[in-house]
């Protein structure tokens, strides 16, 4: 069964325990940043930083609300980054994961291009630079652990298990207090389904996810590399016929000619 | 002594200085990385490396595969005298895509990694294997004007009697990467704007790559008119013009319906300010020929010629980097200009091509009246 995780925003405290304990396991180093005036830092994921709380300020219910959301890579069911990749280091497991194989890359950032998220980032100030994104700790799942981030969450905001459990669970907390989530776990049907799903107080695009379709973006560019072999055969097959054709057209013409210039000489 | 020094003339000067500018900033990008050097960011991960020298260098040099394949394959024989400079800038202009992916892949000594770790599902894998595999048949097709130079005779019967094969494989290769750098775009739905994104991509690129070949060749033939004297039939470049319209007459077709079908034409006068670019390229590039090619007096002036057919490269330039780059939707809170180590590379890689076009009319035989005159003599 592939695991997921549900984030829950209603139990979440921005303590950004998490973000420490992504740095610390995958061994990044922290980054300076200046004040921009709030309680989230750093202000943007990248290559050294895998997952960050994203603090949005919003009226909500009459009152001022902080309403928090954990952003990083959501491993999704059909990732356009896999799709993109031209030397197949991206991968998506049976287990969840969206896995990275830095002894293939080449380095074309074609999958920060397609990811409708904005998750791989890339090692801009190295002169040998890798990709690097949210592993979902593959490794830790492989030894039985939970993802860093889970293990240290203290509210249990994080909640890891098998992604059709978890989506069974997140109904069920909407069903029971429904005043207090919008009605749309967010994750379950986008871009085809995403290993991390969202429960939240206040509908998603407020807190700057991107509304996105539930049919995976790979869909277009599957049916047009599935239509690469049919069109390499018939453009031979037609330019092979073209070339046939025109070529018995011309020796005709010239045989017709031939065949005027005797009946000239004959007449001659 | 004074005709040699004559025979350096300015514009050579002046393309090996910028190709001397232009190995600054690589050298540069080599030690410091892509970051110290360009201005591009995880917001915005391909820039004008991407947009110009992959989308434009390979549609730009279409006039090879359409050029090559028309006068041997559809037996167009009045067009052989330009299939050789067209193949040959086709090849330069390959060689440069590949040369300008050696700057912007960050492990660019791993770029073999696409020949034995395949991804059949990537676009990109596509367009990879097909520019190596097209770039060696562009040589292949343009190496008898090296051997006709040194009158090697058995490698020359060697590739006259494989042309036609060549000439095939390079219509299907071509066919197959200028719709998939369509393809390229359609993993991005959500953030390239409705007004270019399409499931139709793969044959609006081909299509409009296609009508940009014979443009290209007009385009080219003028300019090495004037610095090397050659001078073309005006037959052969009003018959390519009168192409144009056709094909461009289709690919305006297929861009109205596909909007129409996608219920999206509402967009090109309410989508500010995107629809001010796709007005432009639709303007310069698609319109304005279409009426232009179309006049009889535009395809008698060999000027007037000239500057059509600067139109539909300028509008194919437009569509290029409106697809790949300003209607690209960056991630929020990034902005993207390119550096000037960015250009100054590019422009480096294009005095480069230039430079090699300037040796190869000076050296070998470029104009196809040798073969002619071996064929009938």
């Amino acid at each position: 069964m592939a695991k997921a995780v549900l984030y829950d925003a209603t139990k979440c405290i921005g303590c950004r325990a998490c973000q420490v304990a992504c740095k610390q396991w995958n061994e990044l180093p922290a980054e300076v940043t200046t004040n921009q005036g709030t309680y989230e830092n750093p202000p943007k994921m990248s290559a050294y930083t895998f997952t960050k709380i994203h603090f949005t300020e919003l009226e909500h219910d009459g009152k001022f609300q902080w309403v928090f959301a954990k952003l990083q890579c959501m491993h999704c069911e059909h990732p356009a980054c896999a799709t993109a990749c031209i030397v197949g280091a991206l991968v998506k497991t049976a287990d969840g994961p969206v896995i990275y194989d830095d002894r293939k890359c080449i380095g074309c950032r074609y999958c920060m291009v397609a990811c409708p998220f904005g998750v791989p980032n890339f090692e801009w100030d190295k002169p040998i630079p890798w990709i690097r994104k949210c592993t979902f700790c593959a490794d830790r799942q492989g030894g039985g652990l939970k993802p860093a981030c889970v293990t240290t969450c203290p509210t249990g905001a994080l909640e890891f298990g098998d992604r059709e459990e978890l989506i069974a669970e997140g109904r069920r907390r909407i069903a029971a207090t429904p005043d207090k989530y919008v009605d749309h776990i967010y994750g379950e049907k986008e871009v085809g389904g995403t290993s991390w799903m969202y429960l939240s107080p206040v509908p998603f695009e407020k807190l700057g996810f991107p509304t996105l379709r539930s049919e995976p973006v790979t869909i277009n560019t599957e049916r047009a590399m599935g239509a690469v072999p049919p069109v390499l055969l018939g453009v031979a097959a037609a330019m092979s016929g073209f070339y046939w054709l025109f070529k018995r057209r011309e020796k005709i013409s010239q045989a017709e000619a031939g065949d005027e210039e005797k009946q000239g000489e004959k007449v001659k | 002594m004074i005709q040699r020094t004559r025979s350096l003339p300015l514009g050579t000067s002046i393309l090996s200085g910028l190709v001397i500018l232009g190995l600054v900033p690589i050298v540069l990008r080599y030690l410091n990385g892509l970051g110290a050097t360009t201005n591009l960011s995880d917001g915005r991960a391909w820039g004008f490396w991407i947009s110009f020298d992959l989308y434009c260098g390979v549609a730009l040099a279409a006039g090879g595969f359409t050029l090559a394949g028309a006068v041997y394959i559809f037996n167009l024989r009045k067009y052989h005298a330009v299939v050789r400079p067209a193949v040959l800038t086709a090849f330069l202009g390959y060689t440069l895509v590949v040369l300008a992916l050696l700057v912007d892949l960050g492990q660019p000594w791993y770029i073999w990694h696409a020949m034995i770790y395949w991804n059949v599902h990537s676009p990109l894998f596509e367009v990879a294997i097909c520019v190596m595999t097209y770039t060696a048949v562009l040589a292949l097709e343009f190496s008898p004007a090296v051997f006709e130079r040194f009158n090697w005779r058995v490698p020359l019967r060697i590739i006259r009697a494989i042309q036609i094969p060549l000439v095939i494989t390079g219509v299907v290769l071509s066919t197959l990467h200028q719709s998939s750098l369509g393809s390229m775009l359609l993993l991005m739905p959500d953030t390239l704007h409705a007004l270019w994104y399409s499931p139709i991509l793969p044959i609006l690129f081909l299509t409009s790559a296609v009508a940009v070949g014979p443009a290209m060749v007009i385009f080219e033939s003028t300019l090495s008119n004037r610095a090397f004297g050659h001078k073309l039939d005006l037959d052969v470049l009003s018959g390519l013009a009168r192409a144009i319209p056709y094909i461009l007459g289709l690919y305006l077709l297929l861009k109205l319906v596909d909007l129409m079908v996608a219920g999206e034409l509402g967009l090109l006068f309410s989508g500010y300010p995107h629809n001010l670019l796709w007005w432009a390229e639709i303007t310069v590039g698609v319109v304005l020929p279409i009426v232009l090619f179309s006049l009889a007096s535009v395809r008698q002036s060999r000027r007037q010629l000239f500057w059509c057919s600067v139109l539909v490269v300028i509008g194919l330039v437009l569509n290029r980097f409106n697809a790949s780059m300003l209607a690209l939707d960056m991630r929020p809170g990034f902005t993207y200009f390119p550096h000037w180590m960015e250009l100054a590379i590019s422009v480096g890689l294009v005095a480069d091509a230039l430079l090699v076009v300037v040796l190869a009319y000076r050296f070998l035989p470029m104009a196809y009246h040798e073969e002619v005159a071996a064929e009938t003599g």
